[in-house]
This record gives C-alpha cells, structure tokens and sequence, in this order.
C-alpha cells in the first residue's frame, strides 16, 4: 500500500485531537469498517450510535490500540497513533511508540474491566503509580479526588465484588482519568448497569462534559443521553458513516432512510 | 502366615527414620520450589511472541510430562557425565524432579491464566501498563488462587515421588527403609512405618493448602 499519501504529521491548522483517515479494518474476509474517516475536535463530545454489527465499538477500540488496524492511519493530536515515522514514511508502530501514543487515550468499558484484587482507590492508583511514576502520596491525593467526583470517596477501601455495577462503572471512570488523557472513551457504558443504577454514570458522564474540556467519544445505546451531552452524533451502518450531524438535526430530522429506521425502532423498543 | 510386629526393632530404628524423613522433606521442598519457579518461566515462555522459544518450552514440556520421572532422574545422573555435567545424587535428583514438576505446573499456572478474563488485559492496556507489569500486577495476581488446588496436588505428588530419588543412591526415606531391611532382614516395620510416615505429612499438607486458597481468596478480595 502507497503510505505516502499520509503525511508525517498533521499540519498546523488542521490538527483536529482525532483523525481516522481511510482506516480500514478486517476480520478475515468480512470488512468492519471501511475507509473510515472521522475527525474529532479537541473538546468535542462525540456519539456514536448504530445497529450492533456496525463497527461502532470497533472505532473506539482501534483508538486505544486494543485492535490493530489494516488499512488508513489514526492521528491522536496531530501525531499518528497507528504508525511512526521511519526513514521518512510512516511504518505500522511499534510497542514503544503505542506506549508513548496511548498515553493520550483512556477507556471505560461496558463490563467495566476493574481489578478484582485491588480495592476501588488501589485501583485508581495502579496507573498513576506504575505507570506515570508518581509517588504513592500523589497518586493518592489524584485518586482520593476523582474518586470524590464521581461519588465513590466511601467505598474508596472496597473491593469491586462488593459494589455495584453503578459504582464499580464510576470507579472505572475515575481510574480512567487519573491517567489524565486527552481523549475519553466510553464504550456502552451502561448497557451492562440494571436501569435504576444508569442514572448514577451518566451523571457523571455529564458532569465531565460540563466541567471539563475532555474530548470525549461514546458510543452508546442511549438516545435521549446522546441527544443531550453530545456535539455530533454519528450514525454508524454497515462500517461506514451513514449520517452525522449536530443531535438536534439528526434525531429531529434525519436525512437517510437508514437513520430513520434505526431511529424508529430504537423508539419502539423503549 | 503370621504377622510378626517387633515394636523393640520399630522403636530402635524411629531416629534413623525420623532423620531420613527430615531429607524427604529437605528433597520435597527445594524440588517443589524450584518447580514453582521453573513451571512459572515454562508457562509465560509458552505465551510470548517468538515463535521458536514457545514452541521449544512446548516440546520440552510435553517430552517432560510424556517420560517417566525415573528415567529423567537415570538420564541426568548416569547421562550427565558423558556431557561433562558431573552432579551429586542429590543434585541430579533435585534437577529432575524440579524440572518434571515444573512442566507439570506450567501447564496449571497455563490454564490459570487463560482463565484471566481478557478484559483485565485490556483495561490494563488501557491504562498503558507494560506487558511485564500486567502479568506481575494484574494477571498472575488473578491467575494463582484458582491454581492453588492444582499446586497443592502437585506438592503431595511431588512428596509422594521422591522414593524415586532412592535409585541414584540419595538416603531419602525409602532409601533408608531399604538399607534397614536388609541390614536386618525384617522389613515388615520399617516399610509399614515409610507408609504411616507419608500419610502423616500428605494428609495435613493436603488440608493446609485447602486452607491457604481460602486465605488467599480472601486477601486478594477475589470470590
């Protein structure tokens, strides 16, 4: 494949905080996304909404680097995520470089992923301590704050097997941003939680967006939250971008057929 | 046929036992420990991305597990010299008998960690832990108390094999049993008593590892 298309860089003045520009990604024969591009402004809130099977956790997924990509490159803040530069062309990335680049990038998950063995600080603590090098009485302190934020101060000593779904996803968040990212990604946050507890993450969730100048990409089941929170939402199908837009106009009056079914039977259900 | 128990000839030789029962223990111990070790490299070895190390520590551990111990424990005494490796009967005993059970607990500690689910590997890479951290911090951690009862079966297994130490001269408690018997021509009490002495160690290892799972769930916080 002719890498010189993709420069080196992103130029000054079109530096959005993510670029996708033709990624491709393949599962054996069966294509998931195909030539994606999407940019992310710094601070933007984006949604992503879709069918299952569309390639939506898919796209975050690329961007923590949790799936390798076969075709395009992702630039995180202008520099590229996916690839590095090597005698002057860019060269799929190595464990360093991912490690350099992912630093930018944080995730929550639908299953929330915390570790079992720690308690909700300690599991807070692990990255900013192992990973940051900060002392422990640092690291604390970080923890111990987001901790308060997201509401979860008391059971800051609990193991995950005693709290929530609600809490243990609020937890995640805070272990998320205790690694500072610039990039959050929220990857159906609450379609694991029991409904009575959804309230309690999204709070959060909209409490980040208010508050602080993340750039955030979501993707997530819930259209009236989406609606809300988001800048953009994109409808994703069939591994493209169907249709995207500001909430307003593409829930109030979506252009595609294909956006108006989903819309439609995305209400029924509910 | 009469059963002819001397408790004078039992009581007589007890200390000789007794003292080979101390290098029972002595073998079992650093045999088991260094299994523990060894059977830990085997299994993240298996699990790297250089195709001809996993695939090398594969073979060599299924050619462990496929050979009788004895012969490991004959190939490395009497073979070793031939390649100019010379090691004491106790040496060579504890070589084989720590390699045998190391592919035996590599293959434990291998399904242990299988059994981490993946999203623990992607929550680590999340918050962009190093490969050797996530093992060290967050997968073997998760990985050990569903293992331990298959641990804890090995270090009875490896307790109960080290007669086999007695072919290569090592003066374990078999060993000794042996050169009772036939110093004396009675072996009736000290092989009744060999038998007595390993249900007495097997019996309360095999609850004190019961224990230390419970122990351990319960410090990690894992169910």
């Amino acid at each position: 494949m002719d890498m010189s298309i993709y420069p080196l860089e992103l130029p000054e003045g079109d530096r959005p905080m993510v670029r996708f520009m033709n990624v491709t990604k393949r599962y054996g024969t069966l294509v998931v996304l195909d030539q994606l591009h999407l940019d992310i402004a710094a601070g933007e809130m984006v949604s992503v909404i879709g069918p299952s099977g569309s390639g939506k956790t898919t796209v975050l997924r690329m961007l923590m680097t949790l799936e390798t990509i076969n075709g395009g490159v992702i630039y995180v803040d202008g520099q590229p995520l996916t690839h590095m530069e090597k005698g002057g062309v860019l060269v799929p990335a190595d464990e360093r470089h991912l490690r350099k680049m992912r630093a930018s990038i944080g995730m929550c998950f639908q299953h929330f992923n915390l570790f079992p063995h720690m308690t909700a600080l300690q599991n807070c603590m692990e990255g900013p301590v192992q990973v940051l090098g900060l002392s422990r009485d640092e690291a604390r302190a970080r923890s111990e704050e987001l901790l308060s934020l997201v509401g979860m101060i008391e059971k800051k000593d609990q193991h995950p097997s005693r709290l929530s779904g609600g809490q243990q996803q609020r937890v995640a968040i805070a272990r998320a941003l205790a690694m500072r990212p610039k990039v959050m990604l929220f990857d159906e946050v609450t379609s694991a939680l029991d409904p009575e507890v959804i309230g309690e993450v999204t709070t959060v969730i909209r409490q980040l967006v208010a508050e602080h100048n993340l750039t955030m990409l979501m993707v997530t089941h819930q259209m009236g939250f989406a609606r809300d929170i988001s800048d953009r939402i994109c409808f994703f199908f069939g591994g493209k971008i169907e249709e995207q837009g500001a909430p307003a106009d593409l829930f109030g009056d979506p252009q595609r057929d294909r956006t108006r079914q989903f819309l439609s039977a995305v209400k029924e259900a509910h | 046929m009469s059963f002819d128990w001397r408790w004078d000839f039992a009581w007589e030789i007890l200390p000789r036992l007794l003292a080979a029962t101390l290098n029972t223990l002595i073998a079992a111990g650093i045999g088991y420990a260094i299994a523990l070790v060894l059977g830990l490299v085997f299994a993240l070895a298996q699990r790297t991305d250089y195709k001809i190390l996993t695939f090398t520590t594969r073979e060599f551990v299924e050619f462990i597990r496929s050979t009788p111990l004895v012969l490991q424990i004959f190939f490395i005494f009497y073979v070793g010299p031939q390649f100019g490796i010379r090691l004491s009967p106790w040496m060579s005993g504890m070589i084989a008998i720590g390699l045998h059970y190391a592919a035996y607990l590599s293959e434990v500690y291998r399904a242990g960690i299988e059994a981490v689910p993946r999203g623990q590997w992607e929550a680590a890479r999340a918050i962009n832990m190093s490969t050797r951290d996530t093992y060290f911090r967050i997968i073997i951690p998760q990985a050990l108390p569903p293992s331990i009862a298959g641990m804890g079966n090995y270090l009875v297994g490896i307790l109960k094999d080290t007669p086999m130490l007695s072919v290569i001269g090592v003066a374990e408690l078999m060993h000794t049993a042996n050169s009772i018997g036939a110093e004396n021509y009675r072996f009736l009490e000290p092989f009744t008593m060999v038998g007595i002495i390993f249900l007495a160690i097997s019996l309360p290892v095999a609850g004190l590892v019961r224990l230390f799972e419970v122990w351990v769930r319960r410090k990690m916080g894992v169910r």
